[in-house]
């Protein structure tokens, strides 16, 4: 019965890696059950951070000074849409806006090309502006050089219609010339003054002002009721473009200002990806050749164990969808060396006991209930300091305190449940008893350790 | 076995001495705080080619009027420029000027943090660090709660927490000379190691410290000097090999890994070396020390 259950364990463990291997494998990170008949497929992916795949990370602070504090989430909530609308036109392959504590936002930005440009395109407030022409317009003086000038700002008066009262911007071309153009479409108040404003000023121009620079000042012919106006300057076909999806975003209803910003190259990114997996490579392998060298046979065991949480790790991120950072990577390769400790507790306990005279299966159970405790202390003070650092740190720190906490757990299944597993099952076998194979020399060592 | 007990004295000297250089280098050349606690920017570029004098590129900046200017070398082909907090428009107008006079640079990085941030940060880390020291000390009292005498518990606590605050100098001296003669900043990465390595140490000690207690029930009444060498012979091997492994992918990071986490690394080395060492030869002689200092108090 013991025996039976000992087997069930052990093919437990093996079909728990080869799942663990199927999704950590690049091709096999697809789970379905249609055949199965179960409606679920979905795909893990390793997700990379920003400083692993390249890209932005941009803190904003809204200056909530002008907005009574009822209105401060709705505002944020706002102004995350807005931008959220700027942003999707980059066309960065999943973008993330997301509101930060009561008055910030946070951008991210994978594999953005042209940052600067991101960033004045996310910060501006398109500000859409009708004005008349001033009936008293200001007295033109020659300035000390004989020049006269005229500022457009000067010969038009704002008429209280702006972008406000706009419903829709839409790229059109002009039927005649096949320029493109941009066709307003206003709402109900905004289409009855624009009615009033064009039959007051019939055979006037009216000015069409963006961000406070004149785009076109077409003569008005007749009285517009049906709330559609035309902006015709001579655009290019991006510039139109552009401005429709400027127009369309809206406005912001909070100032924003640019206070943090990070911004990692592609190539830093890529570099960094291959330093910390050829890093972790070495790690493990020295790591695995000194177990093999000190604790022999239960060494070898330790190392299979540490293989299959390397791949139970690396499956749960998947899995979890946990992002990855350069911080959290150091995190994951650190806990392979901590993964073996328990190993090492557990296998100087299980000496300790064969040194005392025990039989082998007597000394691997001792060593195994005995080194518990030091497992799990020792495992504890730093899962304190994972789960302060997670809850408390920043972006990058929650990175490291994620993967190493995961780690640790992960590894106290592998280094004690999948280890003893194992090694129950070859202390079973007579051929394997010898005390060598498990890092005591001999019997002259044990006799003067006794 | 080894009689590591008998040269308590000379282990407690070279602590002290490593400890008053530390505190002397916090107190003279003190820690150079990052952009990340004092706000600014940082940003790296790399050359195609042989890169120029960071002296120079420094020069060309300064004289281009941008404040706080700080060119570091990085490898072979990459340079670390920091300057005050500034701007987005003065961002680009710094690698305008600099790719106009430097031909195939190209940026790499840039990081950008306000003064605001800069203070919520430091704030951040303080509460971190306050929140992990507390967690350790009561688990520290936890652990040793049911520990017979003659030592009595909170005396393990206090022991272990000074292996501790040893441990953290010696990483924060080492950061603080590094910050006077290499221009090491420490930032939110380092607290982090920091924190890390108080979780990190803590443990070796504890099991020394188990091994003290389980030794002081089965030999009760037996020579407290020789009870605390006989544990630490019976765990030196458990604790040099757990250390070791973890020096092992450390270093391996340390070498190989990525650039930008390399003194992140290089703290975790240090603090755990640091703590190894003082599990074993400062936290379970000052046991002894307490009890032979309280026992002569008595007479």
């Amino acid at each position: 019965m013991k025996k039976t259950s000992l087997y069930l364990k052990f093919l437990l463990i093996v079909l728990l890696t080869a799942a663990a291997v199927y999704i950590v494998i690049p091709g096999g990170s697809r789970i379905s059950l249609k055949p199965l008949k179960i409606n679920y497929e979905k795909q893990f992916d390793l997700k990379l951070g920003l400083d692993l795949q390249g890209g932005s990370h941009l803190v904003y602070q809204a200056d909530m000074a002008d907005i009574v504090s009822d209105a401060r989430g709705d505002a944020m909530t706002a102004a995350r849409d807005v931008i959220e609308r700027r942003v999707n036109a980059f066309g960065v392959s999943e973008p993330l806006v997301q509101v930060s504590g009561s008055d910030r936002l946070i951008v991210e930005l994978p594999g953005i090309k042209d940052i600067n440009e991101a960033i004045k395109l996310i910060g501006q407030t398109p500000f859409l502006e009708f004005r008349i022409e001033n009936p008293n317009p200001p007295t033109l003086t020659p300035d000390e050089n004989g020049n006269i000038s005229l500022s457009a700002d000067n010969a038009f008066i704002p008429t209280g219609l702006s972008g406000k009262q706009l419903k829709r911007a839409t790229l059109e071309f002009d039927p005649n010339t096949g320029i493109p153009q941009v066709l307003l479409q206003f709402d109900a108040e905004g289409t009855k003054l624009f009615a009033d404003i064009t039959a007051a000023n019939i055979n006037k121009r009216i000015a069409i002002f963006l961000d406070g620079e004149i785009l076109s000042a077409p003569t008005v012919s007749s009285s517009i009721s049906n709330g559609q106006a035309v902006i015709s300057g001579q655009f290019t076909l991006q510039e139109a473009r552009d401005l429709v999806t400027r127009l369309n975003s809206g406005a912001l209803p909070v100032p924003i200002k640019l206070i943090q910003q990070q911004t990692i190259g592609a190539t830093l990114g890529l570099q960094s990806v291959q330093k910390s997996v050829a890093a972790g490579l070495i790690g493990f392998v020295i790591v695995a050749l000194f177990m093999l060298v000190y604790y022999r046979l239960a060494g070898l065991l330790a190392v299979l164990a540490l293989a299959i949480y390397a791949f139970l790790a690396l499956a749960m991120f998947k899995l979890f969808g946990i992002t990855l950072t350069l911080a959290g990577i150091a995190g994951f390769i650190l806990s392979v060396g901590m993964a073996v400790d328990a190993n090492i507790l557990i296998f100087e306990r299980m000496k300790e006991e064969l040194r005392k005279g025990k039989t082998l299966d007597r000394a691997v159970e001792d060593g195994f209930s005995r080194a518990w405790l030091s497992v799990r202390d020792s495992n504890f003070s730093s899962l304190i300091t994972t789960f302060i650092l997670g809850y408390f740190g920043s972006s990058i720190i929650r990175g490291f305190a994620i993967t190493l906490a995961l780690g640790i757990l992960v590894s106290m299944f592998t280094a004690i449940t999948v280890t003893r597993t194992f090694l129950r099952l070859l202390v079973g076998h007579n051929l394997l008893v010898h005390h060598w194979l498990y890092g005591v020399s001999s019997m002259a060592e044990e006799k003067q350790h006794a | 076995m080894l009689n590591l007990m008998k040269y308590y004295k000379a282990w407690f000297l070279v602590s002290a001495l490593i400890s008053v250089v530390a505190i002397a280098a916090l107190l003279v050349y003190g820690l150079k705080p990052g952009i990340d606690f004092r706000g600014g920017t940082l940003t790296q570029v790399g050359f195609a080619n042989t890169p120029p004098d960071s002296a120079q590129v420094g020069e060309t900046l300064r004289a281009a009027g941008f404040e706080g200017v700080q060119v570091q070398v990085l490898g072979e082909r990459s340079m670390v420029i920091r300057t005050s907090p500034q701007e987005n428009e003065e961002h680009l107008r710094l690698i305008q000027v600099l790719s106009e006079k430097y031909e195939g640079m190209i940026e790499e990085q840039f990081t950008s943090i306000g003064p605001v941030i800069g203070r919520e940060l430091k704030g951040q880390a303080a509460v971190q660090l306050i929140l992990v020291s507390l967690g350790i000390i009561f688990y520290i009292a936890y652990a040793f709660r049911k520990v017979t005498r003659p030592v009595s518990s909170w005396r393990f606590g206090v022991a272990a927490i000074v292996a501790l605050v040893h441990d953290l100098l010696i990483v924060i001296g080492v950061f603080a000379i590094l910050g006077h003669y290499r221009g090491v900043e420490v930032d939110s990465l380092f607290v982090t190691a920091l924190l890390t390595v108080l979780g990190f140490s803590v443990h070796d000690t504890i099991v020394v410290f188990d091994r003290i207690r389980e030794n002081l029930r089965i030999r009760a009444g037996a020579n407290l000097f020789e009870i605390i060498n006989n544990s630490i012979n019976q765990t030196l091997i458990r604790s040099l090999n757990t250390s070791l492994t973890v020096v092992f992918v450390l270093a391996a990071l340390f070498l190989f890994g990525g650039e930008s986490i390399h003194y992140f690394v290089l703290a975790l080395l240090i603090g755990i070396v640091a703590g190894t060492y003082s599990s074993i030869f400062i936290a379970s002689p000052i046991l002894y020390v307490w009890h032979t200092w309280e026992v002569s108090r008595r007479k």
